[in-house]
């Protein structure tokens, strides 16, 4: 099996890879980019699409849009066999796709990591099946978690404020003071943590008061979030009562004006405000 | 009617009339007396500052010292006097350009002959540059010319130019006197304007806001359920995110129209449209405009977040008066059944503590926190008591 850039192969590479061996029983050629091969090249492969040899496979690459649509057409018409490859655009999904790249790669990831995988490399499948090899590979024993996921892809400054925060609500107040210096210790701004955390709460509150047996589409126009982040917050939500909802509100709010106040003791008011946050979940 | 008919329960206006009469013996050959070039009106907001200012201006041209009628004093009232020039600012700061335009005329030889009065509203939001450029002509000015700079405080100014100031203490106007005001001024009936004044506790702009305009009343008395409606903490977040969601339109009421005319004006005055400019250097101060717009919206949103509070607080005061057996009248007055179940309700400690969640959320909010949250912690501390 051979692969090769569009704009990389040539008449004379073409002709060799399709004309009959003597030796081999199967082979087939990944061409990537074909809108990229040059007029000459295009010719020869409809012609070969035209007629081929049996047990030479040619497999065509193209990202779609409108270059080499000439080629394309060409190619239709001389038969080609075409797959339509749709993007993933849905989160859900982009998730189910990460979880099975986590399990081919012989790791296994759960739904909430995986989500964190998405929302911090982004929807392209390529990023996301490189990430999920990457960290099935590196995880120790295959168990991709959501930390081992921070600790690798979450770049972008206000993914980690979101990091503290679930694992603040979640009473894993532990691993948020870790994350928390991790994060500031990486240059994420102060405010984005607490604004995190002010956001994780002020939906957990509102859920919690939401009428019983809300359903989950309607929970989540009320909170203006997406419907799967209802469930996860439904599973936050286990473990807190009311009051203990205020006081960690209140808890994020001295923490806010400690920030805005003044900058070297950020980390003090934010780390104090993650372990008010355990106290009252406890409570 | 005199000019002075404007300025709502001040003591100051006496020896401010005195002054008046010194001007006067002055300007026909006599000594200075009380008069001086330069002056600083401080006091709380609601005081009445600018208006005291407006009215000291009036008196100086008024050949009769402020009799109201004549053409001197009608034409400082309607801002057209050539002599009384005025700098009022909707920025956050005064620009070093309002003062450059400011300076020259200053200097300046009385049109009508008498005094060159130069009025700065909000001297407050004059900046260090600003201040600089104004400084030497609130030294030395021309013989007939006078400042009169408005502040909340005397530590709002520079201490260089304070220094060179007479400065004039208002207070906050006794009700009595901001009812009688809004009666004869706004033609209100006497219970609405005992209302205003109440519900203003003394400011007198809200006062005449609160007597004339009915979406301002029921606004207040939207931002006066907040206390009575916290049973869970479902209810104190809606009350913090329907604050803020007020305070929003009240900023996009104020500033979008005018914003959108600012943005038009400068462009035409960079000369938009017309060849030989450089349409990027339009573009850059455009920029630089909408910045201070954006933070214009931000301390507009802000203060009527905080005006919201101060009502929040009187009621809470209200509330502590009952429990205390205190007998006055209530700020709230109208509202004395409901408030006096709240009172009934809980503990003097623990309206105190309420007291103290409102203050510090104001206080927080001039910090620059972040508002919503802050409200919600004050809901909820609100809440608990
Ligand atoms: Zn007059």
């Amino acid at each position: 099996m051979s692969q090769v850039a569009g704009s990389e192969l040539t008449a004379g590479g073409l002709a060799e890879h399709v004309s009959p061996s003597l030796f081999a029983t199967r082979r087939v050629l990944i061409v990537n980019d074909v809108q990229d091969v040059t007029e000459a090249v295009g010719d020869i492969l409809v012609g070969y699409v035209r007629s081929p040899i049996e047990d030479i496979h040619v497999v065509l690459l193209h990202p779609g849009g409108v270059k080499g649509k000439k080629l394309l057409t060409a190619l239709r018409k001389a038969g080609v066999h075409e797959v339509a490859a749709e993007r993933l655009t849905r989160p859900d999904d982009q998730v189910a796709f990460v979880r099975a790249e986590v399990r081919r790669s012989g790791g296994r990831i759960d739904e909430h990591a995986a989500r964190q995988l998405v929302e911090s490399v982004g929807g392209d499948l390529r990023g996301l099946a490189s990430a999920a090899g990457q960290l099935a590979a590196d995880a120790p024993d295959g168990q991709v978690t959501g930390q081992v996921v921070s600790m690798y892809f979450e770049g972008r400054a206000e993914v980690k404020g979101w990091v503290v925060a679930d694992r603040a609500v979640e009473g894993r107040t532990g691993e948020a003071v870790e994350q928390l210096r991790w994060a500031l210790g990486t240059g994420t701004d102060p405010v984005l943590v607490t604004g995190a955390l002010a956001t994780s709460l002020r939906s957990l509150a509102r859920l919690a008061g939401a009428p019983r047996g809300m359903r989950d589409a309607d929970v989540a126009r009320d909170l203006g979030i997406p419907p799967w982040k209802v469930r996860v917050l439904r599973g936050q939500l286990r473990g807190w009562t009311p009051n203990g909802l205020s006081q960690a509100i209140r808890a994020v709010a001295e923490a806010d004006l400690a920030v805005k106040g003044g900058g070297n003791d950020s980390a003090l008011a934010l780390t104090t405000a993650l372990v008010a946050i355990g106290t009252a979940r406890a409570a | 009617m005199t000019v002075w008919d404007a300025v709502v329960g001040q003591t100051v206006v006496p020896s401010l009339q005195r002054t008046v009469a010194d001007a006067a013996g002055y300007l026909r050959g006599g000594p200075r007396g009380a008069m001086t070039h330069a002056w600083l009106f401080t006091g709380p907001p609601g005081s009445g500052r600018s208006v005291v200012a407006r009215a000291f201006a009036a008196a100086l041209q008024c050949p009769t010292g402020g009799c109201g009628q004549c053409s001197e004093c009608a034409d400082v009232r309607a801002r057209t006097h050539p002599d009384v020039a005025s700098l009022v600012t909707e920025g956050l700061n005064i620009r070093i350009s309002q003062v450059r335009e400011l300076v020259p005329r200053a200097a300046l030889r009385p049109a009508r002959g008498r005094w060159q009065v130069v009025v700065v509203e909000d001297a407050d939001r004059l900046g260090e540059d600003a201040a600089d450029a104004l400084l030497l002509s609130v030294e030395e000015p021309p013989e007939r010319t006078v400042w009169m700079l408005c502040a909340p405080t005397a530590e709002d100014i520079v201490p260089t130019i304070r220094s060179r100031c007479r400065v004039v203490n208002l207070r906050t106007p006794p009700y009595a006197d901001v009812a009688r005001h809004l009666v004869a001024s706004e033609g209100v009936d006497l219970e609405t304007a005992e209302f205003a004044a109440r519900a203003s506790q003394g400011h007198v702009g809200r006062a005449r806001a609160l007597a004339t305009d009915a979406e301002v009343r029921e606004r207040r008395a939207e931002v006066l359920r907040l206390p009575f409606d916290l049973a869970d903490i479902r209810q104190c977040l809606d009350a913090a995110a329907n604050l803020v969601e007020a305070a929003k339109a009240d900023a996009e009421k104020h500033c979008d129209a005018l914003d959108e005319r600012e943005v038009d004006e400068l462009r035409k005055a960079l000369g938009a449209g017309t060849t030989g400019r450089k349409p990027r250097n339009i573009e850059a101060a455009v920029k630089d405009l909408e910045r201070e717009q954006k933070l214009r919206r931000t301390r507009v949103q802000r203060d009527s977040i905080d005006r919201a509070l101060v009502d929040v607080l009187a009621l809470y005061r209200d509330v502590i008066m009952l429990q205390l057996g205190v007998r006055t009248e209530l700020v709230n007055e109208e509202m004395r059944p409901s408030i006096d179940r709240l009172a009934r309700s809980g503990s003097p400690a623990a309206t105190l503590r309420r007291m103290e969640a409102v203050v510090a959320a104001r206080e927080a909010l001039q910090a620059n926190a972040l508002p919503l949250l802050q409200l919600e912690a004050m809901a909820l501390a609100l809440r608990e008591g």
